[in-house]
């Protein structure tokens, strides 16, 4: 029998090896040419009113007043920027005691049933997709609000629920983890000193998982921060700071989808639309660089 | 107050609060059914809307749903599989794998209306597809794509070392151990995080109402032709989902049974997303089951 002597530098599996290699690396480098062009698309224009004079940054970001159909039109976001900021940590001043309670009831209260009982609950929760949130909320928590407490039930009140109940799963999923991962000795040696459950839990374990339990909830931030559909649908969109939580207010996010159908590409208003979606961006940024400088705290 | 007592309060306020979390699922999965089931019936599934009067339905809704799923799917899986597998088994640690992970982690938080605004401007501009099919389903891609690369990259970490090196062992090339040890131990975790993310990607609304639009053009379902502006199957109409159909119900709709309409709707679409749960649950397990001859599932 004869054996081939030459070695080819083309043999079939070195061809399998470069093809897939080269089909995995083209996939990531889709990746970073989407992240890439979708910083480039959305801050170009969204700088385009700043770079062409129409409005001033300053004016944009703390102008407290929206009228850009009036003779002299203004663009100041302010208004809805601080709906964004309000909702937002409102949502999570909600949301962080009920999922870390939920996250320690998985975890340290009852671990068996417990979490075979939550983590479905969880799983669902986040599920449900944001415009049944935001039916939901117009159909249940308006009319709610609107019978037991001044005001028309649409507001920052309503917003701030119906985000609270849609970033539970996130904070809880993580908080879940965090308290799962916790070295058990920690807590058996609080334990053997006598201390009871609760003082464990208050001294021990929430003190040591505190950064990846935040993690969690600005995570869930994030994710109510960027929230559209579901807060405008209850929110009530008036262009104004909101005095009360009880009043029509405006989020970044609600304008957007307000907006961005009703006005011509190009036109000022369009384009202070625009700066308001770079200011979203920015902020999943900051979200990203918090979630960040939080995990690098958990590792020490 | 004496730290027993303390304990038991605490106790008290943890459990009630965990039990509080199950009750506002059970309440709100229990409004949605039961508000919605009596509107649901084959011709509210079937039925094509009504703009004024009252009595449409959600038919072409649901169809354009399912076929945009289809659509981001066929895109979304290939380069979801090729990325995830290159973090896991090609990307030698390093600054350009750090910075590759951060790419998926800011991608996989930016808001979705950012990932619909971008499809405006990019797809439907840019490109001139208009408000199409395609562009929804390129707008789901990016939306969906870097939880495609997180799923991947971790079903392949939870692979067994012992396995890959036994197949280096035996003189197997890289890619021949990716693609028939690798991916056979990681497919069923695949699988169940992709029917999980179809479930996500079929609620999505923010994404898809600059890029698939919130119109839907008469629908001829007996012409099959994709190339036909009529046929149910041409990428290229618009095509409002029904996630974005309950929005535009909800805040535009004239329609005086709206509140039903929207209702129905949520039904059906929460009813897709609980299947496409107990689907994942059972179907990952059977899978595993096919491949790996053994039982249960880590």
């Amino acid at each position: 029998m004869r054996v081939k002597p030459k070695k080819s530098r083309f043999e079939k599996h070195h061809i399998e090896n470069f093809i897939g290699r080269a089909y995995m690396s083209f996939c990531v480098l889709l990746l970073i040419v989407i992240i890439v062009s979708m910083v480039y698309f959305v801050a170009s224009k969204g700088i385009a009113n700043f770079v062409s004079g129409e409005v001033k940054v300053s004016d944009f970001l703390f102008g407290t007043k929206w009228s850009p159909e009036a003779d002299t039109p203004s663009y100041g976001a302010f208004p809805f920027i601080a709906g964004s900021f309000l909702v937002t940590l409102l949502a999570a001043l909600i949301a962080s005691p009920l999922s870390i309670c939920a996250a320690l009831f998985m975890t340290e209260i009852v671990p068996g049933w417990g979490k075979k009982l939550l983590q479905p609950v969880i799983e669902l929760l986040s599920g449900i997709p944001s415009v049944v949130y935001g039916f939901v909320g117009l159909s249940v928590i308006v009319p709610f609000l609107r019978n037991t407490l001044p005001g028309q039930g649409i507001g920052v009140a309503a917003g701030a629920l119906v985000l609270s109940v849609m970033i539970l799963p996130t904070i809880t999923s993580v908080a879940a983890d965090a308290l799962a991962s916790l070295p058990q000795n920690l807590k058996e040696s609080s334990f053997a000193l006598g201390a009871t459950r609760w003082q464990t839990i208050s001294r021990v374990i929430l003190p040591t998982t505190f950064p990846a339990i935040m993690t969690g909830v600005v995570l869930g931030m994030a994710r109510a921060f960027g929230e559209a559909l579901a807060v405008q649908m209850v929110i009530g969109n008036a262009p104004f700071v909101p005095r009360s939580l009880f009043e029509s207010a405006s989020t970044l996010t609600s304008v957007i989808t307000l907006g961005m159908g009703n006005t011509t590409m190009g036109s000022p208003q369009n384009n202070a639309l625009w700066s308001m979606a770079l200011v979203l961006m920015l902020m999943t940024f900051v979200f990203v660089l918090l979630v960040r400088m939080l995990e690098r705290r958990n590792k020490i | 107050m004496k730290p027993r007592t303390a304990d038991k309060i605490a106790t008290a306020i943890i459990v009630t609060f965990a039990l509080l979390i199950v009750a506002i699922l059970v309440g709100l999965l229990g409004y949605i059914l039961i508000r919605g089931m009596s509107h649901i019936s084959w011709d509210f599934l079937t039925s094509a809307p009504q703009k004024i009067r009252a009595g449409g339905g959600v038919g072409p809704q649901l169809f354009n749903s399912l076929f945009l799923l289809v659509l981001t799917l066929i895109i979304t899986i290939p380069l979801g599989l090729g990325a995830g597998i290159f973090m896991a088994e090609y990307a030698r640690p390093g600054r350009l794998t750090n910075f590759i992970r951060l790419v998926v982690e800011v991608l996989s938080s930016f808001p979705s209306i950012i990932v619909g605004l971008f499809g405006l401007l990019l797809i439907v501009n840019t490109f001139n597809l208009g408000f199409s099919l395609i562009s929804g389903a390129l707008a789901l891609t990016f939306f969906n794509l870097p939880l495609m690369v997180r799923i991947t990259e971790q079903a392949f970490r939870t692979v067994p070392k012992q396995q890959k090196e036994a197949g280096f062992a035996l003189g197997l090339s890289k890619w021949k151990i990716v693609t028939s040890v690798l991916l056979p131990v990681a497919l069923p975790t695949i699988i169940t995080g992709t029917i999980l993310s179809a479930g996500r990607v079929f609620g999505e609304a923010a994404a898809l109402m600059f890029t698939a639009g919130m119109s839907s053009p008469r629908l001829d379902f007996s012409n099959w032709n994709p190339l036909s502006p009529s046929s149910p199957l041409n990428p290229f109409r618009p095509a409002e989902t029904l996630a974005v159909h309950i929005w535009k119900v909800n805040s535009e709709g004239l329609a005086p049974d709206a509140l039903q309409i929207a209702a129905g709707a949520s039904a059906v679409l929460v009813l897709t997303v609980l299947i496409f749960n107990l689907a994942a649950r059972y179907f990952g397990r059977f899978i595993y089951r096919k491949l790996t001859a053994s039982k249960r599932m880590n």
